[in-house]
């Protein structure tokens, strides 16, 4: 059993958030996201095999204003895991690890997600019209 | 001196003896969705206000099947593994057991359930 009380690195409360801590909390948050996100999709797949009552309940739910934000949350999630994700498989692969590459990569990371994003609600209400 | 087993040293698999698996299985599903994803989210951003005739059809497509069960099976190992990692770092005591062994249920199901789905809107079509 673990001391409750000892103070624990990295002193989150005193240290100053830089775009490299903070792009790394946001992974994970995003990941956490999306993995309860991933069940949604489950549930979607499902109700589309059950039949076609079930699938205009769920098309119903999604469709809602609530949906829709959930919806736009869970895509801005998924962009930036999916370009940050690249960035660490980089990492990985011992790739880009010194100061200047590493900021350099992520400002692109952060702009690229926003841009992703907007670029895929964009087709997303046109394709869908009401989505 | 060490008093490990020689074998053991060169094995290389620790204490919970599956070595680096975790960590491997993590890149390697991050791989695979970094493949799939982009294929997933234009199908999808396509099937947006269709009707189940029309997104049954894309689903059964043979290529789709095929892609959309290695996405799903990606997906929830990826998913799975990770939150393993987020709950051993913050949630601690009785709490880390409960929620470790649900998660690893709820994911299990998850991918039973979709797998299932993806086969009977296959064999339905």
């Amino acid at each position: 059993m673990a001391t409750q009380e000892r103070p624990l690195s990295p002193h989150l409360q005193v240290y100053r958030p830089q775009l490299t801590s903070v792009m790394s909390i946001l992974h994970r948050g995003t990941g956490v996201v999306l993995a309860l996100g991933s069940l949604v999709f489950a549930g979607w797949l499902v109700a589309a095999a059950t039949g076609a009552e079930a699938f205009a309940a769920y098309s119903a739910v999604l469709a809602s204003v609530p949906g829709k934000l959930a919806l736009f949350a869970f895509s801005a999630c998924l962009v930036y895991h999916f370009l940050n994700g690249i960035r660490h498989l980089a990492w990985d692969a011992g790739h880009g690890y010194d100061l200047p590459k590493a900021y350099a990569s992520g400002y692109a990371v952060a702009v690229l997600a926003v841009v992703l994003t907007a670029v895929l609600w964009y087709f997303g209400v046109n394709a869908g019209g009401a989505a | 001196m060490s008093l490990r087993n020689p074998l053991a040293r060169a094995k290389g698999l620790g204490s919970a003896k599956d070595g680096t698996t975790h960590w491997w299985h993590q890149r390697l599903t991050a791989l695979a969705l970094m493949l799939l994803t982009p294929w997933f989210i234009i199908m999808m951003v396509g099937l947006i206000g269709d009707d189940l005739g029309t997104v049954r059809a894309t689903l059964s497509q043979p290529l789709t099947v095929v892609l959309l069960t290695a996405f799903v099976l990606s997906l929830f190992w990826h998913a799975r593994l990770g939150l393993q990692v987020v709950i051993e770092d913050y949630v601690h005591g009785g709490a880390e057991l409960v929620l470790q062994v649900a998660v690893k249920f709820a994911y299990a199901l998850a991918a039973i359930a979709s797998l299932l789905a993806i086969g009977r809107i296959y064999f339905l079509a």
